[in-house]
């Protein structure tokens, strides 16, 4: 299987944008070497500004390069962007539904060595709820382009989360980008998982087990947790015994909750939730923490199976 | 000297709006009225004599930009923008209600003439920078007026925005602290202690003035001068918060407390008798 890192699809796309748009600008909070914006700066210089170690400015400042017609992309890791600067983030960004794309990295548990302090487990549940704010966490190298360009195309706020590690490169979601449509990646009729982010691929390795055993899996990809996709979500809840979600995020306030509620509303079925639990992390090595804490298509085979069987 | 004629038509705006802004509030019942009165005379200024704006045409890429970063005081903004017919006189009468777009808090995709969102302390003057910044890249030529509270620069966010402006030389920003010691809590100083201010500007490279926010004369032959600067500016504004209705004059009470009727018209009447 080969690997590649979702921060890098980031950097190409913005060199690859502001080749073709002069509008485009990039910011960074001092840590445009792990971002990997420092790309960007080397080809346009004159078009990437380093704030420095200054979240809340950078958000707000990227609120008045919108207003004066460009398209800032305002770069830090994810524990920066919601919890440092989630007021800048709500009240210059999203509230006057300003046209900057904030675009994050080092989210998840598999931002590895850092530990806690470093490891976003809450930032989507934090931007989901600010209305006029679309979230996107792609799932490999080349959905995490694919959805940078689209993200520009689209006016209005985006949040665009990525990892720092790299991760398995998933073909099945190299098909054209569209935001707010989930990627129904494999049919079935047993149960239905919904993955996000870079989930999708233990999402799919949990259907091979899961059809290995005689059980029909569905596979959804759900890119774009805000707005969500609600149609295919209600088919699955008619059309299979419940869903399972897997986000490399809190099980509180991410996809889980978003497709718990949609379903609860529409047609209730079983929804088990795969994510981290109610915890902070740790430091360690990505794949062990992704290990040990839950995040495997192992977990997501257990929780499919408690479906199935009850 | 500024000509006695333009220097009453300046002090008979600063009595208008000072009505417009009490009754506001007293309507509403509810509204930021201390601060919005201390202020008046530097906006007035800046509005009716320093601003290059058409009213008729808000969306005008080179007019000058507003920002009232300490974005309580829409009373002063929303006369002034009235006044000088931005919308319509009548839409004050939908100040802080539901439906209308004069919001508690500035509001720019919604009012004619707000140039920037404001609300949370510290996010007007870091969005002015970056505007600013966004005009200088379109190699533009008009300035950024920002109004920062001086509860509001206790927001560390304000002083990562003029570390910023210094960096990128943001000589198109002519910002004003309006120094009147008051916050919702009582004596600034006592609160949050942030004097000396000039030099803390000053260290973080910017050029900065003092002057009494309730002379004209001061405020205009001072903003003159600072457009000379090839940095970015901060003006320490001393004003009284409250400025023009004497029971409201110096008191922190009067910080986002509405008048009730009694004190409404009292109010009323001490700003009629203002020369």
């Amino acid at each position: 299987m080969e690997y590649k890192k979702t921060r890098q699809g980031y950097a190409d796309a913005l060199i690859e944008l502001g080749h073709e748009n002069e509008k485009i600008l990039v910011m960074d909070a001092d840590v445009a070497k792990a971002t990997l914006t420092e790309q960007f700066q080397a080809v346009f210089p004159e078009r990437f500004f380093n704030c420095g170690v200054q979240e809340q400015n950078m958000l707000s400042a990227a609120a008045g390069l919108a207003l004066e017609g460009f398209i800032p992309f305002a770069s830090t890791f994810g524990v920066f962007a919601t919890c440092r600067a989630g007021d800048q983030m709500r009240s210059s960004i999203a509230y006057p539904k300003l046209n900057v794309k904030i675009g994050v990295t080092h989210c998840g548990i598999s931002t590895g060595g850092d530990g806690a302090s470093h490891q976003s487990n809450e930032d989507i549940a934090m931007a989901r709820t600010l209305p006029n704010m679309t979230v996107i966490v792609p799932g490999d190298y080349e959905e995490a382009r694919l959805a940078t360009h689209a993200a520009t195309k689209m006016m209005g706020p985006v949040y665009l989360r990525f990892g720092r590690d790299t991760y398995p490169v998933v073909p099945a979601i190299h098909s054209k980008f569209t935001i707010g449509k989930a990627k129904v990646l494999r049919p079935g009729s047993d149960i239905t998982l919904i993955t996000t982010g870079i989930m999708v691929s233990e999402g799919l390795q949990a259907a091979e087990i899961l059809e290995e055993q005689g059980i029909s899996t569905r596979v959804i990809h759900m890119p774009t947790v805000k707005p969500l996709d609600v149609g295919p979500i209600v088919s699955a809840a008619k059309e299979t015994k419940g869903i399972v979600t897997a986000e490399e995020h809190s099980i509180l306030g991410g996809l889980g909750e978003a497709v718990a509620g949609v379903v609860a509303e529409n047609h209730p079925c079983p929804v088990y939730r795969v994510g981290v639990m109610d915890v902070f992390g740790e430091s360690g090595q990505s794949a062990e923490l992704l290990d040990k804490y839950g995040l495997r298509a192992k977990n997501i085979v257990e929780k499919a199976l408690s479906i199935v069987r009850s | 000297m500024l000509d006695p004629k333009k220097h009453q038509f300046l002090e008979d705006k600063a009595k208008a709006i000072r009505k417009e802004i009490v009754t506001m509030v007293y309507r509403a019942n509810s509204g930021h009225v201390g601060g919005s009165l201390g202020a008046t005379d530097l906006i007035v200024a800046l509005y009716y004599n320093l601003m290059e704006h058409e009213p008729e045409n808000p969306e005008w890429e080179g007019r000058d930009r507003f920002i009232l970063s300490k974005g309580h005081c829409t009373p002063v903004i929303y006369a002034v923008l009235a006044d000088c017919g931005y919308f319509p006189k009548q839409d004050l009468l939908g100040f802080r209600r539901p439906g209308s777009h004069l919001q508690g808090h500035p509001y720019q995709p919604k009012t004619p003439g707000i140039d920037a969102s404001t609300g949370t302390l510290g996010i007007g003057i870091s969005t002015g920078v970056g505007m600013a910044l966004g005009a200088k890249l379109k190699k533009q030529k008009h300035y950024y007026y920002i109004v920062c509270g001086d509860g509001e620069i206790q927001e560390g966010q304000v002083w990562e925005a003029a570390a910023f402006a210094n960096k990128y030389a943001l000589d198109n920003i002519i910002g004003f602290v309006d120094r009147n010691y008051l916050q919702t809590d009582g004596h600034s100083e006592k609160v949050m202690p942030m004097d000396p201010l000039d030099t803390k500007w000053e260290s973080f490279g910017w050029k900065v003035f003092e002057i009494d926010g309730h002379d004209f004369e001061q405020i205009i032959t001072t903003v003159e001068a600072a457009k000379k600067e090839n940095r970015p500016v901060m003006i320490i504004t001393n004003t009284i918060k409250g400025k023009g209705v004497s029971f409201m004059e110096n008191e922190a009470e009067w910080h986002g407390k509405p008048p009730g009727k009694e004190d409404f018209e009292r109010a009323m009447r001490e700003l009629d008798k203002v020369p």
